[in-house]
């Protein structure tokens, strides 16, 4: 084979008839190059998403439409709409998507919120500037596993930090609140590690967006007597609006496919109980065990299609929402 | 307020002001007591980012009365290694060999990530190929989709397969990645002129050629943010690994943290003593690149 070495061999100067054998092979092999080989370059992304992407999402509407079971193999055949029908009536599933949805609520709004305005004060001028915002990253880059089980012994009952501190507010002095008895403590406490987690990566977005708005508008409105919090309603947000959209749509999918946190919340982890009573069981969490606890995968698989429908017209409304707020009125 | 005070003072009702003034005149408001205002705020909250990191270390260092006291321990104590030793020596839980894991994971899929998606950014972004276009819009739709919601379909797969509890199935899927794919598009867009690609092309280099001696030396930063976002992301991956890995004697160092906090009684100080060990590469990774990554997250943010 000859090599290709850089020569200025040139299928631009054509029309000189070059000698002929080892000219056509670097004709064929530069053409070969040009037309076929970015195809190579982009194969692995395409061909690992087909495998373990695409492929398994499909195959997982089949799954959900036979019986699947890990124990039984022999069960097989079709299931039809049995599983998605068991859904409908299954109080597990209910309770799972009202915890979902609740601990969503208390993780998501706040976590923006407190973004925005931290966003906001990382914006200005500051000395030491990235080191407060390398601070911010280090909720991100701790493992939810090692955080979810500090955050353990922070809402432990009778020696937990936070029980200490509000009882220094005067709060739960008589009894101490058990954060794992019952569905909204347990929500506060798990929101909380989602809050801690995301806050900073969520602010650092922000302050991206936040960098390229000139800074006459704000002088401006500030000639026009707009506080602070004025300022950053009308105009800060309204001007970041498709990152706020972006960050609303991830935090979308990421709030209700909560996993890591409910599970080690769990006094004995990988029980997949979500509490005693299912207290703050979630839909990723219930997926996980009834598919590798109960061994029923089939229904496992109908409940992730469900879940992703469910991702799929939320994201669709938040980004609805969001846009209404952050740019619909002037 | 006339005659914005110079140098920092108690907050006052007048903190806003001063605080415009402080914008408008482009002076650093650590000249204002608003200022201040702003310094307080963000110290509060760098300190609450970074205290259950802290306490974890309290507890690993600790005996078990640290977790039984009121009011609670804030200072180390002397036990770490008493609790290290502990972790690596228990049983059923093999803790060293599942941080020999995560390291295998964390450092093929970082790599081959690393190779595949600038192969595949520098095609979308500098290559002229039939299809380019809507193939680059469907990566881009696949950021969307969340996979792990093919889950149960994607244990069917790996069992078919028979990687079920070894490293490949764990490995493999990570191997590229659309966000790796779309992040390498957007830099080498930007940072590798078109005509030094058309310049090498005219001199005869194949496409490789040009990936390895023109691409690949201007994409040094776009590769440092991915690869450390790329290895922090595997590291602290959790769900998969436990589907596939459960059950298995040798996990990753996040499954091991997991079976180290089941059953009935909890030992924290072993669990977070491990949780600790298991944390330690990645503060490392923040150390070594905390400025990049600051700057590769919020590059990303602007352009998506």
């Amino acid at each position: 084979m000859p090599t290709t070495r850089a020569a200025p061999d040139p299928a631009t100067r054509r029309p000189r008839p070059t000698p002929v054998r080892s000219s056509t092979w670097r004709d064929r092999l530069h053409r070969f190059d040009v037309r076929y080989v970015p195809y190579l370059l982009i194969a692995p992304f395409f061909l690992l998403f087909l495998v373990f992407g695409l492929f398994p999402m499909v195959f997982n509407g089949v799954v959900a439409l036979r019986h699947w079971r890990l124990d039984d193999p022999e069960l097989t055949g079709w299931a039809g709409t049995e599983n998605f029908r068991r859904l409908l009536t299954d109080g597990d599933f209910g309770n799972a998507l009202y915890n979902t949805s609740g601990i969503f609520l208390l993780s998501t709004v706040p976590q923006l919120l407190l973004a925005l305005i931290i966003a906001s004060m990382l914006n200005r001028r500051l000395r030491a500037q990235t080191w407060w915002r390398v601070g911010a990253l280090l909720p991100y880059i701790t493992p939810i596993t090692a955080s979810t089980l500090v955050f353990n012994v922070f809402f432990s009952r009778d020696f937990g930090m936070a029980n200490w501190a509000l009882g220094l507010l005067g709060i739960g002095t008589e009894t101490p609140i058990d954060w794992r008895a019952d569905k909204l403590h347990s929500w506060i406490a798990i929101a909380t590690m989602v809050n801690w987690k995301w806050i900073g990566y969520n602010a650092l977005l922000y302050l991206a967006a936040m960098q390229s708005i000139p800074r006459d508008v704000y002088e401006a409105s500030a000639l026009d007597g707009a506080g602070p919090w004025r300022q950053l309603w009308r105009i800060t947000v309204p001007m970041i609006r498709p990152v706020v959209i972006f960050t609303v749509v991830l935090s979308t999918i990421g709030g209700l496919q909560l996993f890591t946190e409910p599970m080690l919340f769990d006094l004995n982890a990988q029980t997949a109980r979500g509490g005693a009573g299912g207290e703050w069981q979630t839909v990723a969490q219930l997926i996980y065990k009834v598919g590798w606890k109960d061994l029923n995968l089939g229904y496992a698989a109908a409940m992730s299609w469900a879940l992703f429908l469910i991702i799929l017209v939320v994201a669709a409304l938040n980004t609805l929402l969001t846009n209404r707020i952050s740019g619909g009125r002037r | 307020m006339s005659a914005p005070s110079t140098t920092g003072t108690r907050p006052t009702p007048a903190s806003a002001g001063g605080r415009k003034r402080a914008a408008l005149q482009g002076r650093a408001p650590q000249d204002t007591p608003a200022g201040i205002g702003t310094y307080l705020f963000l110290a509060v909250t760098t300190l609450f980012a970074a205290f259950p990191l802290y306490w974890m270390f309290v507890i690993a260092t600790s005996t078990d009365e640290a977790t039984a006291q009121l009011p609670p321990a804030v200072i180390p104590g002397d036990q770490f290694l008493v609790n290290l030793n502990e972790v690596f020596t228990l049983q059923d839980v093999y803790f060293a060999a599942s941080l020999v894991n995560s390291v295998i994971v964390a450092t093929t899929v970082t790599a081959a990530v690393l190779f595949f998606c600038s192969l595949a950014g520098f095609a979308f972004a500098k290559l002229r190929f039939r299809g380019s276009r809507p193939l680059m819009l469907f990566v881009v739709l696949t950021l969307t989709v969340p996979n792990q919601l093919g889950v149960v379909a994607l244990y069917i797969v790996m069992g078919k397969l028979g990687w079920n509890g070894t490293l490949l199935a764990v490995i493999v899927p990570g191997l590229v990645t659309a966000f790796g794919v779309f992040y390498m598009r957007q830099f080498i867009v930007n940072s590798v002129p078109d005509e030094l690609v058309e310049a090498a092309r005219v001199d005869g280099a194949t496409t490789m050629r040009i990936y390895w001696s023109v691409v690949l030396p201007s994409i040094r930063p776009a590769l440092a943010v991915l690869g450390l976002l790329t290895f922090v992301a595997t590291w602290n991956d959790f769900q998969w690994p436990l589907i596939t890995l459960n059950g298995t004697d040798y996990p990753t160092s996040m499954v091991a943290i997991s079976d180290l906090a089941s059953g009935n009684y909890v030992i924290y100080r072993r669990v977070l003593a491990g949780a600790f060990v298991a944390t330690v590469p990645l503060l490392v990774v923040l150390i070594i690149g905390g400025r990049r990554i600051v700057r590769g997250i919020m590059e990303g943010a602007v352009k998506s």
